[in-house]
């Protein structure tokens, strides 16, 4: 019969654009909706409906429902509607039937430029729904570091409404799932709902990829969708670094390995510095793995907002090191990575130089292209031709 | 009865038994007559050897003639460290006197104390800037007169044309003398100017100067003039030196403002308006200093000087002063303590202002005018770039009109401002209150995209090929909505009008009901 009072939300003094969320079962009398806080005044009859409707939804027609609303949007009202309703027991503990139309399922490709993915704790809501205008080349919503273990459920309720109906404008759409087995649950409530690319924290193994693999499967067996969920392993221990190539095999659905650098250094006891020496090793070995496997080598966060200049400098060795990309924990260091990641005036000249070698051999008919005297292999002309449609994006050409 | 002005606001027709005049359209309202003046003084009635100082405020105040029914006003630049509007009030509640009108130039949270003397009845309303726990009781209904809400230029211009006539002028000052020359750059309650006071000193019928830092005479430089002053009084304490301006000035470090701050200095660069010799007016808002910041490093990239920046000065506003990137800082007020003491060390570079030079209605010209960009705030728009500064959507009066509606004036007017505020939309059908009517507002830069008012095909143009989110306001109305889940419900009001907002002419732009 599950339990008569439940909470959910967030109303710690310094909470905005959330909600507090409690209900109370009755046996009988109706519903009685109580609406307090910022938004009352605006959009009362809108909460109304909302509660209305979820709370039909879970087949709840008597209850008392408090709303302390500190400027909640719709998808976060509804985010902890749901569950606070999910809190009552097992019998309510599923997503509801049906879903607010999406307003944001559009495709990425495989091979998409990922320079910049912009972390946002996942049950966070003010800093989601902006977080798009910002470009970066991804956002990952967080279920893991930065949620709270009693707020996990909450958490991922939020973020599979935030995949739903929030517009990131063109980012790729990631979520970092909490650790197996954890993160297997996370799968199911997020898989049908937009997701582009799923980040798996502390991998450690070839099987744990396979294991995320399968379940993704499972899950879009029953829901029919056409496009592809990516993955992207995140090693983040000295076993994980060690077994970095088996990683980069276990999936056709990796797309990128990346490598986080504060729980490696931790891990191997080491103090992580500016210049990086104790993770250059691995560092490598992750752009060796994913290189080796064609995917795309992506480096760490830099941890330290207000150095800009830290951030540049520490993005060039990025990049010279081999690196297309990196996390940010700022959208104001988007910009500066995108900066460091852009092909300098040089490289772009000598691609346009390769490429146009290119078109001179293929007018031939000949299978050699040649700069000079010098032979071109075909990784440089791939590289080259990257090279050039970065820059053309980026207007530098 | 009600009447209605240009853009359909509904009026009553007599404001604290005056008749109203309609807001009729930007520069419509001429005017005619001669301007107020204060009853003529004579030196004889005055001490010989300029010693002025009474002891006590209450003595000044009797010597002044304080009774029942009369005009007192006072100034706000120790902004929310003044303690001087509530001595007064104090003071005049231990005289038994009554229903006094108060016409401050804005007042602060810390003015909550006022509050006692509405009710007892010792003030009758209040015609100023109401600010928080002021602004609640008014929207409440509970004060007995309207709420007139002048802004700055206006608040000159109503002295100047007669319409509001101050019996006994109260002015805190950091440093004066005993002849009642003041300054404000001097003393330990130091706030850079005076210049709210400029009007009040030479029309109110009496005045009086407060201090807690008196010098011998000469107060050199002064900025009020002791020839206009009555009496002196010594306190121990005028101010709290630690709310009057702060120590530093924040910047903002939301990601969504800095962007706004950003797109913000890229249009003016776009635009063209950012050339050599050209002029600004930057606020002290979070945003608008950040927008600061990023016009500077446009100006340093392209090489462009500014002739100069209006503002309240800011540690970033002296630093381009020092680094020459403007010749000129105009000075409204002082938001930080290196502004006021750069106003000190850089006298002929820093240009004092006041509402007289820079708002007032009835001058032949005024600087506001002059400025070829000026950047601001709102609390909302409309898709007639109509915008509200007095109250949020709630049509709570919250802030003070201030120098914003007279800075409209500036040959571009900018309007940076998110686009809804957690679930609270800023750009909407209608403003909640008109503060300043949509034909001298040009552009609003918002996290969501730039709009331009489409009676700007100048700025259209110049900005096509700029690679600057350019959109319809409808267009970013609608996203925002879409986000916000659907138009928010306007506020229920009773049936009586409790405000007044003026146009910087005097007439009435537009009038607040009780809340219900």
């Amino acid at each position: 019969m599950g339990q008569m009072h439940a909470e959910a939300g967030r109303r710690e003094a310094s909470v905005r654009s959330d909600c507090y969320v409690t209900i109370d079962r009755r046996d009988s009398g109706g519903l009685a909706i109580d609406i307090r806080g910022k938004s009352e005044r605006f959009y009362r009859s809108s909460i109304v409906q909302a509660v209305e409707a979820m709370l039909e939804q879970y087949g709840i027609r008597a209850a008392a429902v408090r709303i302390d609303d500190f400027g909640a949007l719709p998808f976060t009202l509804n985010a902890r509607l749901e569950c606070a309703i999910r809190r009552l027991g097992k019998e309510f503990d599923h997503p509801p039937a049906q879903f607010p139309t999406s307003l944001s399922n559009y495709t990425v490709a495989r091979d998409r430029f990922r320079r910049s993915r912009l972390y946002l704790p996942g049950n966070e809501p003010k800093f989601i729904v902006n977080a798009g205008l910002h470009q970066p080349d991804g956002i990952i919503l967080d279920l893991e570091d930065s949620v709270a273990p009693a707020e996990k459920d909450t958490a991922r309720i939020l973020v599979r409404n935030a995949l739903q109906e929030v517009d990131f404008y063109g980012a790729e759409k990631m979520v970092r799932i909490n650790q197996l087995p954890l993160g297997l649950a996370d799968l199911d409530e997020i898989i049908p709902c937009h997701v582009h690319t799923i980040l798996i924290p502390k991998c450690e193994s070839g099987q744990q990829v396979a294991e995320v693999a399968d379940r993704i499967r499972h899950i879009r067996a029953k829901t029919e969708q056409p496009e592809p969920v990516y993955l992207m392993p995140i090693l983040e221990s000295a076993r994980g670094i060690l077994r970095a190539d088996e990683i980069g095999a276990a999936s056709p659905l990796n797309v990128a390995l990346t490598i986080g650098l504060e729980d490696f250094t931790a891990d191997i006891g080491a103090e992580r510095t500016q210049e990086g020496r104790e993770s250059f090793q691995a560092r490598s070995m992750v752009v060796l793995a994913a290189r080796a496997h064609g995917l795309q080598p992506i480096d760490t966060v830099y941890s330290d907002v207000q150095n800009e200049d830290g951030l540049r400098q520490s993005t060039l060795e990025s990049k010279q090191l081999g690196f297309e990309g990196r996390g940010c924990i700022h959208p104001r260091q988007i910009r500066v990575i995108h900066e460091a990641f852009a092909p300098s005036p040089p490289e772009i000249e000598r691609a346009g130089r390769i490429v146009d070698a290119l078109r001179e051999a293929e007018a031939r008919g000949s299978g050699v292209v040649a700069l000079g005297s010098k032979m071109i292999d075909p990784p440089v002309v791939k590289r080259a031709q990257k090279i050039l449609k970065l820059a053309k994006q980026l207007g530098l050409r | 009865m009600m009447i209605k002005n240009v853009l359909g606001r509904v009026l009553p027709e007599e404001i604290n038994g005056l008749k109203t005049i309609p807001y009729q359209g930007v520069g419509k309202y001429i005017p005619r007559g001669r301007k107020a003046a204060p009853p003529i003084a004579s030196c004889a009635n005055y001490p010989s050897d300029g010693n002025k100082v009474v002891s006590s405020l209450r003595e000044a105040l009797e010597k002044c003639g304080l009774r029942d029914g009369m005009t007192l006003s006072a100034h706000h630049h120790f902004r929310n460290g003044d303690k001087l509007m509530n001595m007064l009030f104090d003071t005049a509640a231990e005289m038994g006197v009554r229903d006094l009108m108060f016409y401050p130039s804005a007042t602060f949270p810390c003015h909550e104390h006022l509050i006692r003397h509405l009710d007892a009845g010792v003030i009758h309303h209040i015609e100023g800037s109401l600010n928080g726990p002021l602004g609640a009781y008014c929207s409440a209904g509970k004060m007995r007169g309207l709420g007139v809400l002048r802004s700055h230029g206006g608040r000159y211009t109503a002295l100047q044309d007669g319409e509001v006539h101050v019996n006994i002028a109260v002015i805190a000052a950091p440093t004066a003398d005993p002849f009642g020359n003041a300054t404000g750059s001097r003393g330990p309650s130091a706030c850079g100017l005076l210049g709210f006071a400029l009007g009040d000193s030479q029309y109110a019928d009496k005045v009086i100067v407060v201090t807690d830092n008196l010098e011998p005479f000469p107060c050199a430089p002064f900025q009020i003039h002791g020839n206009l002053v009555d009496w002196v009084v010594v306190v121990d304490e005028i101010g709290d030196p630690s709310k009057i301006v702060s120590g530093t000035t924040e910047l903002t470090k939301s990601p969504d403002r800095l962007y706004i701050a950003e797109l913000t200095a890229r249009f003016i660069e776009a635009a063209g308006i950012m050339r050599d010799g050209f002029s600004m007016q930057a606020g002290a808002g979070g945003t608008n200093l950040a927008f600061a910041i990023f016009l500077r490093d446009l100006m340093r990239e392209a090489g462009v000087k500014a002739r100069f920046i209006r503002g309240g000065s800011t540690k970033y506003l002296v630093e381009m002063l020092e680094e020459g990137l403007t010749d000129f800082i105009l000075d409204g007020q002082t938001f930080d303590t290196v502004a006021v003491e750069s106003i000190r060390n850089h006298p002929n570079r820093h240009v004092t202002t006041s509402p007289f030079t820079s708002y007032n209605y009835h001058s032949k010209g005024n600087f506001a005018s002059i400025v070829d960009v000026a950047v601001l705030g709102a609390t909302e728009v409309d898709i007639q770039f109509n915008a509200n500064v007095a109250t949020h959507s709630d049509g709570i009066l919250q802030h003070g009109l201030g120098g914003w509606p007279n800075c409209l004036a500036a040959k571009c007017t900018i309007l940076a401002l998110p686009s809804f505020r957690d679930r609270i939309p800023v750009l909407v059908d209608e403003v909640t209150t008109v503060c300043g009517p949509g034909e001298l507002i040009d552009v609003i830069v918002t996290e969501r995209g730039i709009a331009i008012n489409p009676r700007r095909q100048d700025l259209l143009d110049a900005t096509k090929d700029a690679h600057l989110p350019v959109r319809p306001i409808q267009e970013i109305q609608a996203e925002v909505e879409r986000i916000c889940g659907g138009k928010p419900e306007p506020p229920q009001y009773g049936e009586n009008f409790v405000a007044a907002i003026k146009w910087v002419d005097g007439t009435v732009m537009d009038a607040l009901r009780e809340l219900r």
